[in-house]
């Protein structure tokens, strides 16, 4: 189990608790939280609902090409951002410092 | 004025199995999807992703799917709407819905099954500040007619292969046109990238990366828009159309205020059939919430299963439905009967 800080879209902080032996990715630990994250396609790089900014240095996976091309129809992307469903949940994660992107419209 | 039994909103796999399903109980479909093809997000999201828990196919390609179910009712002969979104419903007769599209068709049928996934694919809109204030003033979010921009000033905003086929061929149309992406590298087909490219090197179309836009200005029409990119800071730029294309993405949209009882935008159903609170209004597949929910296309199949034998109920309550297995009866289409 590690712990992740999310910061939600109100400013408030949230500390999550993440099993890392259940393949979790971290738009479903979003989910399993409660978080106001929609994860429409269920995961597979195809919305960008689960759209997130990483602040926190960890070593995470280069986004994959079909990441990077969701992005590109997202809102509001900076240098950091990441889709979420796309970080998978590892103990090397303990501490991550996420925020949750805002949505458009 | 169309008429049938049921009256399926939403073309996805859901909506599909329903016309297999209701076909077996001698009840008529009409389909009504906002896209322009069946299929809903297996055709229009990822058609080329390999899904694995349909029982009876270790692997089978979304696209696939939709072909096999599209044959598996067929001899169910549905009629369609595609391309119109469903806007209106109202109550015609004690046992009567009457729905109308934004085209203006009509479509009569004592039972609705709403099958409408996660909600009609609209145009992503950028979120800029007015920018809805300009719409249709300026700024469009799909093209229907190319020479509408004879001779203007376009900025298109993407990096995808909607907003790299319209470079290409608006630049043969237009005054000025100018691509502007987030990246420096385009998705999309190798080909139009290249020609784009192509384009860009003889001076016909303007490129700017690592860019976007901010925001939106003018009197009335659209006539500027301030972009911002990481090698120039913030500048305008006159245009007379501003035409983002970044893709679809899925709104509930008007049956959100159809009045029926609706939870984080999914529609509350009772499990025992699939009803919503609205008599003779059905919801199936992905639209749907009740304790235990699971958005699964399997999920769906089965929900539309139980709600086909309840909607029977509901439009001849007085006549015996007799539960027969189609290894005994065979498929019986609607052409033989």
């Amino acid at each position: 189990m590690i712990k992740i800080n999310c910061k939600d879209r109100d400013g408030e902080f949230h500390e999550l608790e993440a099993p890392t032996d259940m393949s979790f990715n971290l738009m479903e630990i979003f989910k399993a939280h409660e978080l106001p994250v929609e994860g429409i396609c269920g995961g597979m790089a195809l919305c960008a609902s689960c759209h997130c900014y990483v602040h926190s240095d960890h070593k995470l996976s280069d986004p994959s090409e079909d990441e990077e091309n969701m992005l590109d129809q997202a809102f509001f992307v900076e240098d950091n951002s990441r889709l979420s469903c796309q970080i998978k949940i590892t103990k090397d994660l303990d501490g991550l410092e996420v925020e949750l992107a805002p949505v458009g419209e | 004025m169309i008429k049938t039994d049921i009256i399926i909103i939403g073309a996805g796999p859901c909506g599909l199995f329903t016309v297999f399903e209701a076909g077996l109980l001698k009840l008529k479909c009409h389909l009504v999807d906002v896209l322009p093809q069946p299929g809903g997000q297996l055709t229009e999201v990822y058609p080329k992703k390999p899904i694995y828990d349909i029982p009876g196919y270790p692997s089978i390609l979304a696209g696939d799917l939709v072909e096999k179910l599209m044959t598996q009712i067929e001899p169910f002969a549905p009629s369609y709407t595609l391309g119109e979104k469903v806007e209106s419903v109202e109550k015609s007769d004690e046992k009567l819905y009457t729905i109308t599209t934004n085209k203006g068709t009509q479509i009569q049928a004592p039972v609705i099954a709403i099958a409408g996934g996660l909600g009609c694919f609209e145009p992503r809109k950028p979120p800029i500040q007015g920018l809805e204030q300009f719409e249709d003033k300026g700024v469009d979010y799909m093209i229907k007619d190319p020479e509408k921009f004879r001779n203007k000033k376009l900025l298109i905003a993407g990096g995808g292969d909607s907003a790299l086929d319209w470079t290409i061929e608006l630049a043969e149309i237009a005054k000025e046109v100018t691509l502007i992406h987030r990246r420096t590298s385009f998705r999309g087909a190798i080909d139009s990238v290249h020609k784009v490219m192509l384009l860009a090197k003889e001076k016909k179309v303007n490129i700017i990366t690592e860019a976007q836009a901010v925001a939106v200005k003018g009197n009335g029409t659209l006539s500027e828009v301030i972009i911002k990119s990481k090698a120039k800071g913030e500048f305008s730029q006159q245009v007379d159309h501003f035409i983002p294309l970044f893709g679809l993405t899925p709104k509930l949209g008007p049956i959100s205020e159809w009045g029926l009882s609706i939870h984080r935008s999914s529609i509350e159903v009772n499990t025992l059939d699939y009803s919503t609170d609205t008599l003779g209004i059905y919801a199936i597949g992905d639209i749907n919430t009740y304790p235990g929910k699971l958005k699964l296309i399997l999920c769906g199949f089965h929900e539309a299963t139980l709600m086909v034998q309840s909607a029977f109920k509901y439009i001849y309550p007085d006549q015996k439905l007799s539960f027969k297995y189609t290894t005994v009866t065979g498929i019986e289409g609607f052409e033989n009967s």
